[in-house]
């Protein structure tokens, strides 16, 4: 074991088996948890930020024991993470390391930006497309038809 | 489209819209059909737009249908505080299909997704009124005979205009050269103009309506409104600068025709009125064909 892993350890501990997500951006810890709904789960959830990161500077980290996320559910959090990875661990060994994936749609998570909309005056699960086009990720609300776009985000 | 709500002008395909106006000729042709009898159509106007609803229910009576419904929130269970939803549930038990007005932004769309009956968006806020771009392309077609290869001039309001929005996207469906002309504070928003640059199509924009006159097929005009203004100044300024009189019309093209989603106010000097190239009263009239159109090939009649 090098002296950086090392020192990762220390700092949030490691976990039997579960799952990992790493490289979370600093300002997206908390909303990642809101996203994956974390504040619900009743297993043991360990989590650091302002990490040191090689690539980012400053990171998150989030660790879920017994858990093992679905493909989809992880993916809802790219909105705000788009450069996180999911790290399976079983054993205390990686069995399986990817990055999340933006996916097409996103249901529930986000609130329509636009006041009158529709899903902002009655009791409506928001739906959004998500458009990717010139570099900037925005999403495209499934009944109003504006567009909310990345920094007017807002979780519910 | 038996059974298909119409929500937004993309519900249909550009094969579905080309057969509404075939079926809407035939209607021109023929406009009394005893065809839709046993149907209840609703008509939901949590909205009042008399000239909407009365289009639609001129249509369902000449198909020999019932029509029941509302024409403001006031004297509907809305002002009890009944949501959309159970609104919508209740009356698609006493009608066959579903006319709707609201003043909320995807209330039809959400009204498709909870009702058993089909659903038409006859305006939904500021977002989609697919009924009149399927009235406005029919008034196209039937003045210049074709929808394609056509300069077609917008004219006012582009920015707020749900109309504009709407058709503009329609016309990308073929080779439409778009002329924009409105004041720079009005300009068609970047999210429409998208829909033409990705379809390769020509378009110029203009500050003055006297440029475009001599090279348009067809003359959209719109509203500009007050409200839309926050400096009061600003308004001043605009409103005055695109009002259409007939002597303006003398180098317009002999085919040329003046459309107009109404209600006009004072963006058409009524001089026009009577100049053969004014199309809006008849284009208000189209409407009522392509409403019959739509309600009898939703209800599976045509």
């Amino acid at each position: 074991m090098n002296n950086k892993e090392t020192i990762k350890e220390m700092q949030v501990s490691a976990i039997e088996n579960g799952s990992v997500i790493d490289h979370i951006p600093v300002q997206g810890v908390f909303q990642v948890i809101k996203i994956l709904n974390l504040d619900q789960i009743e297993d043991m959830v360990l989590f650091g930020n302002n990490l040191p990161s090689g690539k980012y500077g400053k990171k998150g980290i989030i660790k879920v024991r017994n858990k093992f996320f679905k493909r989809e559910d992880i993916n809802k959090i790219a909105l705000v993470a788009p450069s996180a990875t999911l790290i399976v661990i079983k054993d205390y060994k990686v069995v399986d390391k990817t990055v999340v994936e933006i996916p097409d749609r996103v249901e529930k998570i986000v609130k329509c930006f636009n006041p009158n909309c529709i899903t902002n005056n009655e009791r409506i699960t928001t739906k959004f497309d998500v458009i990717k086009d010139e570099d900037a990720l925005k999403l495209r609300c499934h009944y109003c038809e504006k567009t909310t776009s990345k920094e007017n985000l807002v979780f519910f | 489209m038996n059974n298909r709500n119409l929500i937004s002008i993309n519900d249909f395909s550009k094969e579905e819209q080309i057969k509404i106006l075939d079926i809407a000729e035939g209607f021109e042709k023929n406009p009394s059909q005893n065809i839709l009898s046993q149907a209840v159509v609703a008509t939901l106007f949590f909205e009042p737009s008399t000239r909407t609803r009365l289009s639609f229910e001129s249509a369902a009576s000449r198909l020999g249908a019932k029509v029941i419904g509302f024409s403001s929130s006031a004297s509907s269970s809305v002002s009890k505080g009944e949501s959309l939803k159970d609104t919508i549930l209740t009356v698609s038990n006493y009608s066959d299909i579903i006319v709707m007005r609201h003043p909320i932004d995807g209330s039809a769309r959400y009204a498709s997704e909870v009702s058993p009956v089909p659903v038409i968006n006859a305006g939904d806020g500021s977002n989609q009124h697919p009924t009149q771009t399927l009235l406005d392309m029919y008034s196209i077609r039937k003045t210049q005979g074709r929808l394609d290869k056509l300069n077609i001039a917008f004219v006012g309001d582009l920015k707020y205009g749900r109309t504009v929005h709407s058709l503009t996207m329609a016309l990308t469906q073929y080779e439409t050269t778009f002329h924009l002309v409105s004041p720079l504070e009005l300009k068609l928003p970047s999210y429409v103009k998208r829909h033409i640059k990705q379809k390769d199509l020509e378009y110029h924009q203009y500050t003055d309506l006297m440029e475009v006159i001599p090279k348009a097929d067809i003359i959209y005009m719109t509203r500009i409104q007050r409200e839309r203004f926050s400096d009061p100044m600003e308004y001043e300024k605009v409103k005055n600068a695109y009002n259409l009189d007939n002597a303006m019309l003398a180098n317009a093209k002999d085919n040329m025709r003046v459309l107009h989603p109404l209600p006009r106010v004072n963006e058409i000097s009524e001089d026009v009125d009577t100049n053969p190239k004014a199309y809006y009263f008849q284009q208000a009239l189209n409407g009522v064909y392509v409403r019959q159109a739509l309600l009898a090939s939703i209800l599976g009649v045509k």
